[in-house]
């Protein structure tokens, strides 16, 4: 949480002014009835109309200045409290990019989300208002208690006493409340989870007909989140009857102890007003207090949400390494073994193999075999418990990441586009990529013709849902060879494209003199390959080239068939 | 227009009247008792007359009167705002559950056309405002209104000069916090709107990590993100700063009419209208009776935000909905399918169908061919009522489908999609689909779809929890899931489009025998890129750019040498070709 509010120290000197403003405001309010008893004192005392005429001038200005002092006052806090919210939010998103997959998946998309946007809100109102308010309601509390010493030292003992017992009300049911509104964050997540959910899912919630029944999910998660906030805010509601209780109370004794006082004559019946009217100033002055500890209270339990984010580092340390060495394999495993988390099977087992430059390795196997999670790995997503990876001959994780992902170019099985144009979207990694470049990838990647008859600047909207499957698994190989690299992995990339258009980008692709690895559940695909990898279960089961697999490799073997088998006979 | 989404939010009120009645009373009984121990302290001062001259007995009597009072006080402020706690957050769940359901209803034309982002942050983000800003209101408000009423009953009750002068200026507090509220609004709507594109970009951004990683484009989202996020903060900055003044605008106009009471009770006392004391009373009243004034004005600015977040659901809400009057049900058994000229277009004057007429025989299997991007998911949308066709009527079991119930006509397809989606729920209930079987059906269809092995090696087995964001599952995998829910009950007509594409030519063998039992005697529509596995299809439809070139069965299609025996020459003859 001291990361997130490290951001208002660069407004430093608004969040001083601006409470200072409202100090001068409330000072100002305190020479009020100072005027007013001067009235009733000279003027009405006097008969005197034209000093009446000017004290009422006197209370004109000060309302006057008054006015200006404190629209000061808000324009310092309103600044401070946007654009601490706009830094703050600006690192918040700028950490959150500094996670692996791993991070972003044990974390959940919607939460992040709204700790983006719910919690930073509650966060910037909670500055804005405590920047208005925290140091005008102690002063006005503090200065009443004051003037009471000043009135009567020994009455003034009941300030003494009342003043922390309020502290204390406001100190322990803020520390009960803020972690129930902390709860009813995580209640907001869960709805936010859902609300996603349902518009993305939308074609298969309908199909199975489960709108009734994701309705009554979300209905009853939205029941568990008002009790959650009822749970909250009943407590929090406790803050203002409470501590107006305890004023009164305290009213109670002043009068109480002030009769007993006056009997004996050692005090006045206008001192015991005087007291009694310090003692409601506080109370008006709490009331005031109590809206700004409820935002404040909710506006913490967010700060703990968004500091959480905060302190959780980026699990993979990035390498230092810019180049790449001259010579080595392009990419090299020994011995590698993963899980995506621990407890959970290994995905992986001692994987071994090497793979030269400007070769093609070819990974084949049955779905859920770990054919993604290998592609992943060379592209450091993710970083495997045991053995090491070389890329171009030098420890994957010796590399700055910002340069490895230069060199290895992974076209992700579930390629994703961004909203924007197609332009937009292919030179979005190499935006100083020409024309020719363009058109060259786009040519390789047989996406032209599409693209041209839409235009280049045709839009893209959020995950490129407005092209078809194969169109953006076209759109996304081009992007990928618009960005280059040295090695490109293609991770099923093929899979929503009709054979023909399949078997074209793998020739256009064999032109380009780069390390390829090419994953694929179809056989065509990586019968042509350097080197080709089984694997079943998280293991190679079979390594060689197409020939010595269709000789060595049952399992192989089969594969091929179950798609050349019949053609065989036809062809 | 702020009038009718005002009125609109009294209508979700009206579930909670009793409530509602409850608070105003509540109200009542917390202003008066509040207002009372004032009156009660002063007139126990009041028994303090002098030394050895304290009349003790009224004293004790007017303490316990203030004891007993603010005991009351205390409870009914704290059952209050209890109340308004209830009758906020249930309003906001009542109004987020309808923005809920809306999506439930809304046709795919709007949600393949809108952000995702901004939709949840109406259904999400702009609920929670509005409960702020409503919260504030009914805590303030009443309280509020019922204060200016009896300091105004307490006011002429002194002097009715003093309380003209009072009550005639006060509601220039008033014209000045609307006037800056009008140019407040402005803001209030552009703040939402900005707030709302930083949602969807946030929401994109961490959606596409994998690719933010891969493409290293950390610095361009931030760039991006940090350009929307300069814009937010420039209108928030105006936003909140125009609201914060109506506070110190209002309390302005008060303090003068504080001076002009002054100024009234001075010469009133002078001319011998008026006692000292009474001035001292009419000024604090004063001062009492401005307050509200400025806590009213404040909760307007709040409102009003409330009311600009509210008019962006209502928005939401009085969108176009998917129409469901169909009255029929489809029978159990074998259906025929019938396309009588349709046509159909996503983008008005761009047709994608053009007059399409098709007689499918109950039991027969279709099976739809072409290049990528040809329209072939199209039919399967027009099929499942994601969309309506723009002329001609499709007939299942010769009744046209607008007719059908839309629940009757989508459970009678077994459909695995395209893009496979995954709930976040466990693995049984992503199978399930709200449909009840036994765990012996669930695992039979899982093996069957030979999903079997692999959910077992997930951590909890079948009670592994999954979500649509976490990569948990394959591409692969997540189809065979799909593949799964399909198979655990057999529906009347079937649907696979793309059923296999990530799936293993192996494993997509070995579930081919359990397809084949699944669609023996049903009518299905086969979506397919491999032609080997549509080659037993009782009638192929080519589709080439939203046409269907040719159609009939493969031996037909192949001898006839046009463009389905193009498409199938290319890909085997080079497959094979490429493979030695």
């Amino acid at each position: 949480m001291g990361r997130l509010f490290s951001y208002l120290r660069k407004y430093t000197r608004d969040c001083i002014l601006a409470p200072l403003f409202k100090l001068l405001e409330a000072v100002l309010e305190l020479f009020v009835p100072l005027v007013v008893a001067a009235i009733i004192d000279h003027g009405i005392a006097d008969r005197d109309v034209s000093y009446i005429v000017r004290m009422v001038m006197v209370l004109f200005a000060l309302s006057v200045t008054g006015l200006a002092v404190s629209v000061t006052a808000q324009y310092f806090s309103a600044r401070a409290a946007s654009s601490f919210a706009r830094d703050a939010k600006k690192a918040l998103f700028e950490h959150i990019e500094l996670f692996s997959m791993a991070d972003c998946e044990k974390l959940g998309l919607a939460t992040l989300i709204n700790r983006m946007t719910g919690d930073m809100n509650q966060v910037q109102s909670g500055v804005n208002m405590t920047l208005r308010l925290l140091l005008r309601s102690p002063f006005v509390v503090l200065g009443a208690a004051f003037m009471a010493f000043v009135v009567d030292v020994r009455s003034a003992f009941v300030f003494v006493v009342v003043i922390p017992v309020l502290a204390l009300v406001v100190y322990l049911i803020m520390r009960v409340t803020v972690p129930r509104f902390r709860s009813v964050q995580g209640g907001v997540d869960d709805l936010l989870a859902r609300t996603r959910e349902n518009y993305r899912g939308a074609r298969v919630i309908r199909a199975f007909n489960l709108q009734e029944s994701e309705r009554k999910g979300f209905h009853d998660a939205g029941d568990s989140l008002l009790t959650r906030q009822l749970g909250a805010a009943s407590l929090s509601a406790l803050t203002n009857p409470m501590t107006s209780f305890v004023v009164n109370l305290g009213i109670m004794v002043l009068i109480w102890y002030g009769g007993l006082r006056v009997e004996a004559g050692t005090l006045t019946q206008g001192s015991v007003v005087a007291l009694f009217n310090y003692m409601s100033q506080i109370l008006v002055e709490l009331i005031k207090l109590a809206g700004l500890i409820q935002t404040m209270t909710r506006a913490l339990a967010s700060a703990r949400r968004v500091g959480s984010i905060f302190d959780m580092e980026p699990s993979m340390a990035d390498g230092s390494r810019m180049d790449s060495p001259e010579d080595g394999p392009a990419i090299e495993f020994r011995h590698v073994s993963f899980s995506y988390a621990e407890g959970c099977g290994r995905v992986l087992k001692d994987i071994s193999f090497r793979l030269e430059r400007g070769q093609t390795l070819g990974i084949i196997g049955a779905t859920g075999s770990g054919k993604s999670t290998l592609a992943a790995l060379m592209a450091r997503l993710y970083d495997p418990q045991e053995g090491e990876i070389l890329i171009l001959g030098a420890p994957v994780r010796s590399y700055r990441l910002s340069y490895l992902h230069d060199t290895v170019t992974l076209v992700l099985q579930k390629a994703r586009l961004f909203s924007g144009t197609i332009l937009g979207n292919l030179k979005l990694a190499s935006p100083h990529a020409t024309e020719e470049d363009v058109r060259a990838a786009l040519a390789d990647a047989q996406a032209l013709d599409f693209v041209m008859e839409k235009g280049l600047d045709a839009p893209v909207e959020a995950g490129g849902r407005n092209f078809s499957g194969g169109q953006r698994q076209r759109l996304s190989i081009a992007r990928a060879l618009v960005h280059g690299g040295s090695i490109l992995i293609l991770d099923d990339s093929f899979s929503a494209l009709d054979y023909k258009t399949d078997s074209l980008v793998r020739q256009a692709l064999a032109a380009r003199p780069v390390t390829k690895v090419i994953i694929s559940q179809r056989s065509s695909s990586v019968m042509n390959a350097d080197l080709i990898i089984l694997l079943e279960n998280g293991s190679i089961a079979a390594m060689g080239t197409h020939e010595e697999l269709m000789a060595s490799s049952p399992v192989y073997r089969e594969i091929h068939y179950t798609q050349f088998e019949k053609e065989d006979g036809d062809v | 227009m702020y009038k009718k989404t005002l009125i609109r939010m009294f209508s979700y009120l009206a579930a909670y009247r009793g409530r509602f009645v409850l608070s105003v009373v509540m109200a009542l009984v917390y202003v008066l008792s509040s207002l009372y121990i004032p009156l009660l302290a002063g007139q126990a001062i009041d028994s303090l007359i002098g030394p050895g001259r304290v009349d003790f007995s009224l004293l004790t009597g007017r303490l316990a009167a203030i004891l007993v009072t603010s005991l009351v006080c205390f409870l009914s402020q704290y059952i209050l705002s209890r109340l308004n706690n209830t009758l906020v957050y249930s309003l906001s769940r009542n109004l987020r559950n309808d923005a809920f359901d809306k999506i439930g209803r809304l046709p795919f034309a709007y949600l393949d056309s809108h952000r995702q982002g901004d939709v949840v942050a109406r259904v999400i983000g702009d609920v929670e405002q509005v409960a702020d800003g409503l919260l504030l209101g009914f805590s303030q408000f009443l309280t509020a209104v019922l204060t200016i009423v009896l300091t105004i009953y307490y006011l002429f009750s002194l002097d009715w000069l003093m309380a003209l002068v009072v009550i005639l200026l006060s509601p220039l507090s008033l014209v000045v916090a609307s006037f800056i509220a009008r140019r407040t609004h402005k803001h209030f709507r552009k703040t939402a709107e900005k707030r709302s594109l930083q949602t969807d970009l946030t929401d994109e951004f961490i959606t596409n990590t994998g690719e933010v990683i891969c493409y290293n484009l950390q610095n361009q989202c931030q760039e991006r993100f940090g350009r929307v996020n300069d814009e937010w903060a420039e209108s928030s900055l105006k936003g909140t700063f125009y609201s914060s003044l109506v506070n110190p605008a209002t309390r302005a106009v008060n303090s003068i009419v504080y001076a002009c009471a002054a100024l009234t009770g001075s010469l009133l006392v002078i001319t011998g209208r008026m006692s000292v004391g009474g001035l001292t009373s009419a000024l604090s009243y004063a001062t009492q009776y401005t307050k509200p004034f400025n806590d009213i004005t404040g909760v307007v600015t709040e409102l009003q935000n409330a009311l600009v977040c509210a008019s962006r659901i209502f928005a939401l809400l009085d969108e176009a909905e998917v129409e469901d009057r169909g009255t029929l049900e489809l029978p159990h058994g074998p259906l025929s399918v019938s396309f009588r000229n349709v046509f159909f277009s996503y983008v008005s004057g761009q047709d994608l169908i053009r007059d399409f007429s098709l007689d499918i025989e109950s039991g027969r299997h279709v099976a739809i061919v072409g290049p990528t991007g040809a329209g072939k998911s199209t039919i399967i949308n027009l099929l499942m009522r994601y969309y309506d066709a723009d002329s001609g009527t499709i007939l299942i079991d010769g009744i046209p489908i607008g007719q059908l119930k839309l629940s009757s006509l989508r459970l009678s397809f077994g459909s695995v999609l395209q893009d496979s989606f995954i709930r976040r729920a466990t693995v049984r209930e992503n199978i399930a689909m709200g449909r009840s079987f036994t765990d012996d059906q669930i695992i039979a269809a899982c093996q069957k779809a030979h999903v079997h092995n692999i959910i077992m090696n997930l951590e909890n087995g079948y009670d592994t929890m999954l979500d649509d964001d976490e990569g948990l599952l394959s591409a692969g995998e997540r189809q065979l899931i799909a593949i799964a829910r399909c198979m655990v009950a057999l529906p009347n007509l079937l649907i696979l489009d793309e059923a296999t594409s990530s799936i293993d030519t192996r494993t997509e063998g070995l579930i081919q025998s359990s397809f084949n039992e699944m669609t023996r005697g049903r009518t299905s529509f086969v979506v397919a890129h491999r032609l080997s596995t549509i080659r037993n299809a009782d009638i192929i439809l080519v589709m080439k750019d939203g046409d269907i070139v040719e159609s009939g069965r493969h031996d037909e299609l192949l001898a006839r040498g046009g463009f389905y025996s193009e498409l199938y020459h290319s890909q085997y003859a080079k497959a094979v070709g490429q493979g030695r």
